[in-house]
């Protein structure tokens, strides 16, 4: 067996089964639920994660949005997305 | 006039508040795993708090700023009001996972129990194939049945943690363990080596794996790691007796959990009972607030106030937190005692002689949980 494909732009994710959004008033903080665990998530994370498991389109527009809103260099905003995507994947929290 | 002496007065600053907690919501359980955790005292049902109580402790629960709770046991599901109380957490805005070995577990009580909200299925197997699993469990037809749950909840789309418990009879099929949570498309495996505490500890010298075994294993484990990545995330911590620093117990006393037993003990965690001295109050006592935030058991060995050498001038001290208070306890026969599974401690090489001796102790036969 192989090692799961990388996420790319062509990809669509959401969050995986278990893992909810939530905002913490007390802490005030914004996380993903999730088995037993929790992830803190700060501002970017948490606009990734809108951006990428709350619509209907693939990763690639996603960035597209991203970039406009944050008037960013795509390539930049690719890279990062891409990776932060990867690494919440190998940690449980999304599914491609 | 002026005190030379620095105030004792001085608040201490308030605690973070818990991550979790864990409702122990019974010792009754129809497995008999010669490894189960729980005290060798089991507590009798008519000893369990009830619904009422429950549901208040869950909204206390949240009060204290928890954020999921773990119902666990014994077995939970024995509690005809499992659903009534996931649902009381929902509303009370806490995460639910349960912590099952998924016997009881039919289809109706699954829905049942997602419609409350439940979120996550994390289910104990005690083997990779059914005979060997059914020994260990001292229950027949059990693997079974939980291979059918654990693919219902990943049918019905809630998150499922296989939970491998490893040692001397089944360390060698780590692999086999690893290809059937896969199989089950679980979301998660917690490769858990027994832990020495309650029957386990009882029972160790049955259970202990020879350092090859543990090699193989750890090596098996980790050739795999990359494979996995993306597919099944690993819970995987090398097995306090072979270790050589010692695990962050409970993430730190007092810093993330609190721990309620069947009768309504409110416990830093699960085995603190063990540790005499210690008071604990009950959630009859005050609220679990009040209780996290200075309760006595809780404020003992919060922090690093408490420690001794060689913690108390240790870099790691705020990474493990001196490790394990009930396992220095049973080692040390000290829980004031940094960890002795440290190689600092001065207790280390007596669990060297303990681990080897127990491990070397093949053909002992256990004893089953109530038994
Ligand atoms: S370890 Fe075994 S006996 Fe103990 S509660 Fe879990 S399933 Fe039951
Ligand atoms: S000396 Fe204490 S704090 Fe340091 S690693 Fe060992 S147990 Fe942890």
């Amino acid at each position: 067996m192989s090692a799961a494909a990388l996420i790319d732009e062509a990809a669509r994710v959401r969050l995986a089964a278990g893992v909810m959004l939530r905002h913490d008033r007390r802490r005030g903080q914004w996380m993903l639920m999730a088995p037993e665990r929790l992830l803190v998530l700060d501002d970017m994370a948490l606009a990734v994660l809108r951006a990428c498991t709350g619509a209907e389109d693939e990763v690639g527009g996603a960035i597209d949005r991203l970039a406009a809103e944050y008037d960013a260099p795509r390539g930049e905003i690719a890279a990062d997305v891409l990776d932060l995507l990867n690494d919440l994947r190998n940690k449980g929290y999304v599914a491609a | 006039m002026t005190c030379a002496l620095p105030s004792l007065a001085t608040a201490a600053a308030e605690p973070a508040p818990p991550f979790a907690v864990l409702a122990e919501l019974t010792h009754r359980c129809p497995l008999r795993c010669a490894y189960c955790s729980n005290p060798v005292t089991l507590e009798p049902a008519s000893a369990e708090l009830d619904t009422a109580t429950w549901k208040r402790v869950l909204d206390e629960a949240a009060d204290a700023g928890a954020l999921q709770v773990h119902f666990s046991g014994g077995e939970p599901c024995v509690r005809k009001d499992l659903e009534e109380l996931v649902a009381h957490a929902t509303e009370a805005g806490l995460y639910s996972n349960l912590i099952t070995s998924a016997v009881l577990l039919d289809a109706d009580r699954l829905a049942r129990l997602k419609a409350a909200g439940l979120q996550h299925v994390q289910i104990s197997v005690q083997d990779s194939e059914a005979e060997g699993a059914d020994w260990i469990g001292g229950y027949r037809g059990g693997h079974a049945r939980k291979l059918e749950t654990a693919r219902r909840v990943v049918d019905s789309g809630l998150a499922l943690t296989i939970n491998a418990v490893l040692h001397r009879h089944n360390i060698e099929r780590v692999n086999a363990f690893i290809d059937r949570a896969l199989e089950l498309r679980a979301g998660r495996i917690e490769i858990a080596n027994v832990q020495y505490y309650g029957w386990a500890l009882e029972n160790r010298a049955a259970l202990m794996p020879s350092r090859e075994q543990l090699l193989t294993m750890d090596a098996a484990v980790r050739a795999r790691l990359p494979e996995l990545a993306g597919r099944l995330v690993v819970d995987y911590v090398v097995p306090d007796y072979y270790a050589r620093r010692p695990k962050s117990c409970m993430g730190g006393w007092g810093r993330r959990f609190m721990n309620v037993t069947p009768r309504g003990r409110v416990l830093p965690c699960h085995a603190a009972e063990t540790i005499p001295g210690l008071s604990f109050e009950t959630v009859f006592d005050r609220s679990l607030s009040d209780i996290w935030r200075d309760g006595p058991a809780f404020a003992h060995y919060r922090g690093t106030a408490w420690m001794p050498q060689p913690c108390q001038s240790c870099d790691d001290r705020e990474e493990d937190w001196g490790g394990c208070r009930c396992q220095a306890l049973a080692l040390a026969g000290d829980a004031g005692a940094a960890d002795p599974v440290c190689e600092l401690s001065p207790s280390h090489a007596a669990v060297a002689l303990l681990r080897d001796r127990d491990a070397a102790a093949l053909g002992t036969p256990w004893r089953y949980r109530g038994g």
